[in-house]
């Protein structure tokens, strides 16, 4: 029991970093109705920002990860002014292809600029050893995410509720034409949407690299979790992005401890069969 | 009476979370009835059309076609049991020519449509009728070039033309004239007029003229309820029609 | 036939809209050309037999793929998993019961079929990114599968020891590689034909309205789940076929046959030769190994930065790959000749 209770916290902090990761992605999704399947490059980005930082400047922990996340939101609005501004009326299939090119090219780019071996990263020693509370027993590090995370998605759901700015993406989600007619600037609300879901990309990145480790071929590892959280949570739903990646961070955890041969499959199994009896998720909107 | 009626609906509800678009429709299209279905912007008729034709699914309520329930039957269904629409805004195949278009919807009437054997270009029946169907609303050398190439007026003419491929009992015109200089709108309101007795036509329309030289009886819906129903003369002086057309001027 | 007078010039008959579906099926000059200079290939480079195979297997696995996403408009980011299940059938068919080719081939082809045949049932009810993501997973599953089922599939090491009977119980496959290239020739050329046919076929019109607007179907009375389960089945057996190809004449399989990176390299390809008219696969898949090879030269590490720059710059300009410009190439000279 103790121990479930143990893998449990596991899989919680596994699910915030994967809701970190892809929080930006259902919303823009949602929302511009862009298919972005580079967003986990943007966390792979943050990820070497912070081992740069890190090991070639010194710089602290906790200093480089504001970095990730300011890194990879100005990447991030540079690539969405220039290319994907043009794609956002356009057919879906020209933005897959499109982005599935980005992809392509910044594993390529970051074999060559930090190569393919796996960097290490150390984290400020009051993260490395493990809590202990009764029978509770949780990597520091796992604790910090849960807490850090949680406050972020705390943040992330409480000023999309009751900021104004949070109110036009809702409505943006709701009904792109309908905000248009109400004289919102949507070009702006657009890179707004898209800077802060790529800042939390980034960081989401930076802090993934010590629990999962980082290599080029990152965006291609978790672009099918980004989907499935994304879809299973339904587009532009955070809650629903939310509910998806605590679930997935723990079946993916949970699996992979008591049936390691089976671990991947259960996801996809239990992700096939939400779609089958709701195919806009599970908070997604019904019709389209 | 009743034998005549070729669709009807019942109590029909739909809401969205609080809002509800469609209360307690019941609405009666006997064979053959050129009808039309007024009311003020954002009074449901597109969510009532869309209720017939199962894009939507309504709350509460039945709908019978032939006499026949069709509320759980799919879209598609509806279609090849007789039930046939046009949309408000262009919903048509940007590359694709008309002629193909409309050959798409006989072929699919014709049971070919999961054929990947059959020549296409030996599909003479299918073709002649496509070609007479587009002939007959003078699409003429247009019919053979890509829809997206074509004058808006006769895109909105391809909606009907693609509606009729389908041979409807019952067709449903959502604003059939949607953005069409008055010249041609009056060209396609004489095209439906001559369609043959046996359809019946429910037609959402904005402009009054319209709808009172081409309506035998007119459906008043305001904030999803009937207001009232009646020849366009009852309706004419009907005082609450009057208020909410003058509340909303608009639109008259 | 009957002349046929320019489009939007004088007014249509029966005549003029018959032939527009003639028009629409006859051979086109770049069909025509990819295909004699294929053949040309096996008396022109003589060496290069093994690596021109290849292409070409590569090409029908990307014109499976056009029937997808090229005509119906639906993403597979997952069909690898077809190319691999042909091929690991026809590999261990070859290896623990029967070495015929013609039965590896017919083999791979109804496994495939019948493992599209039931994804199909998942992903023809879902859209849009829910599809891709599980035809994504659909790959990720089969990559797995094979990678662990060791005792199967040779695992990480491949698969070994395939016996190959010579084909048609009298011709051996050579070392150079021609019996190996004919044999491969003479099936997708086949295929292709069964391709040109399915496209030009109501069916045909009918993916090719699915990819146009999905949305306008059911008022057509055309309910599309049933048109896309059987493009997804008929796709997956021709890509299940190149892979039992591609098993067959390099008698090996390796492990990523299955994987990601196929996947993504053949949605490349496509777009490269052009999407949506079939001979543009077979011209990407060809374009596709010459770069490979080439880019690969450069900088073995870091071609694929190149491929995805080319993957952008094509989406981005339009172009419709290499067929779209060359057709639009031919049609302005036809016109300034004209004039």
């Amino acid at each position: 029991m103790a121990d479930f209770i143990n893998i449990l916290g596991a899989g919680v902090a596994y699910g915030v970093l994967l809701f970190l990761m892809a929080g930006g992605l259902s919303v823009t999704m949602g929302m511009m109705g862009f298919a972005n399947l580079a967003h986990g490059s943007l966390s792979m980005l943050g990820g070497y920002i912070v081992v740069m930082l890190m090991n070639w400047y010194g710089w602290p922990f906790f200093g480089a990860l504001p970095m990730a996340a300011i890194g990879a939101a100005v990447a991030g609005v540079l690539v969405e002014r220039t290319i994907f501004k043009r794609f956002y009326w356009g057919n879906q299939l020209d933005q897959v292809l499109l982005t599935i090119g980005i992809v392509t090219m910044t594993v390529a780019g970051a074999t060559f600029v930090w190569g393919a071996v796996p960097p290490a990263v150390h984290v400020p020693e009051f993260l490395e050893g493990r809590v202990h509370a009764g029978f509770f027993d949780i990597g520091s590090y796992r604790l910090f995410l849960i807490v850090f995370g949680g406050a972020l998605t705390a943040a992330m759901v409480l000023g999309l509720e009751f900021t104004s700015f949070g109110a036009k993406i809702r409505a943006a989600v709701d009904n792109r034409r309908m905000t248009v007619s109400c004289g919102i600037n949507i070009d702006r609300l657009f890179m707004l949407a898209f800077a802060i879901g790529s800042a939390l990309a980034g960081l989401g990145g930076g802090l993934a690299i010590y629990l999962v480790g980082l290599d080029p071929s990152f965006p291609v590892k978790y672009l099918v979790y980004l989907l499935v959280v994304v879809v299973v949570g339904g587009m532009g739903s955070i809650r629903g992005t939310l509910a998806a990646s605590l679930a997935l961070g723990i079946c993916d955890v949970v699996g992979k401890y008591y049936i390691p041969y089976l671990g991947a499959f259960i996801i996809y199994g239990i992700t096939v069969a939400i779609l089958m009896v709701r195919p806009n998720g599970l908070f997604g909107r019904g019709g389209h | 009476m009743t034998a005549d009626i070729v669709l009807e609906t019942e109590g029909l509800n739909r809401s969205f979370g609080a809002l509800r678009v469609t209360q307690d429709v019941s609405f009666k299209l006997p064979r053959g009835a050129r009808f039309a279905l007024i009311g003020p912007n954002g009074a449901g008729k597109s969510t009532f059309i869309n209720l017939l034709t199962g894009a939507l699914m309504p709350s509460s309520g039945r709908i019978r076609l032939h006499g026949e329930d069709i509320t759980r039957v799919p879209s598609q269904d509806r279609v090849r049991r007789g039930l046939v629409r046009t949309f408000q805004i262009n919903t048509l195949f940007p590359h694709l020519t008309p002629l193909e278009a409309t050959v798409l919807a006989i072929a699919q009437r014709h049971g070919l449509c999961v054929n990947p054997f059959k020549r296409l270009s030996g599909c003479h029946a299918e073709i002649d009728e496509a070609h007479e169907l587009l002939d007959k609303f003078t699409f003429g050398a247009d019919g053979e070039r890509p829809t997206h190439e074509l004058a808006y007026g006769r895109q909105r003419l391809l909606e009907i033309v693609l509606a009729l491929a389908a041979q409807p009992k019952v067709l449903l015109l959502d604003e059939p004239a949607a953005g069409v200089p008055q010249q041609e709108s009056a060209e396609i309101f004489e095209a439906l007029a001559a369609l043959p007795d046996d359809i019946a036509v429910l037609f959402i329309e904005h402009d009054m003229d319209v709808v009172f030289r081409f309506a035998q009886r007119i459906t008043v819906l305001v904030a999803g309820q009937i207001l009232c129903e009646g020849t366009p003369e009852e309706i004419a002086d009907h005082p609450q029609v009057r208020e909410v057309y003058l509340g909303d001027g608009e639109d008259v | 036939m009957v002349a046929v007078p320019a489009p939007g010039s004088a007014a249509a008959t029966t005549q003029t809209a018959r032939a527009l579906f003639v028009r629409r099926a006859a051979w086109r000059w770049e069909e025509i050309a990819f295909w004699v200079l294929a053949a040309a290939s096996y008396f022109i480079f003589p060496g290069h037999l093994v690596l021109i195979t290849q292409a070409m297997i590569t090409g029908l696995f990307v014109v499976s793929l056009d029937l997808m996403f090229g005509y119906a408009g639906i993403p597979s980011f997952g069909h690898a998993a077809f190319f691999g299940i042909g091929a690991y059938t026809a590999g261990i068919l070859a290896r623990d019961w029967w070495g015929d080719p013609l039965v590896g081939l017919v083999a791979g082809a109804l496994v495939a079929g019948l493992a599209g045949a039931i994804c199909s049932q998942i992903v023809a009810r879902l859209h849009g990114i829910a599809m891709l993501m599980v035809t994504l997973g659909i790959g990720l599953i089969c990559y797995e599968i094979a990678n662990k089922w060791n005792s199967m599939t040779g695992g990480d090491d491949g698969l070994q020891g395939m016996q190959i009977t010579p084909l048609l119980g009298r011709f051996t496959f050579d070392i150079d590689g021609k019996v190996g290239f004919i044999y491969s020739f003479i099936v997708i050329f086949i295929l292709y034909l069964a391709a040109r046919r399915l496209v030009n076929s109501p069916f045909g019109l009918a993916l090719k309205g699915i990819r146009e607007n999905v949305r306008r179907m059911p008022a057509l009375g055309i309910g599309v789940r049933a048109q896309l389960a059987l493009a997804f089945t008929i796709s997956a057996a021709l890509a299940g076929v190149a892979g039992a190809l591609l098993a067959e004449t390099t008698q090996y399989i390796a492990l990523e046959v299955l994987g990601f990176d196929r996947s993504i390299s053949v949605q490349i390809a496509l777009v490269m030769g052009g999407m949506g008219n079939l001979i543009g696969g077979m011209i990407g898949a060809i374009a596709y190994t010459v770069l490979r090879d080439q880019l690969s030269l450069i900088n073995p590490a870091y071609w694929d930065f190149w491929v995805g720059l080319i993957l952008v710059v094509i989406v981005m300009t339009g172009t419709g790959g290499i067929t779209g410009i060359l057709r639009r190439t031919v049609d302005r000279v036809a016109a300034r000749i004209k004039r």
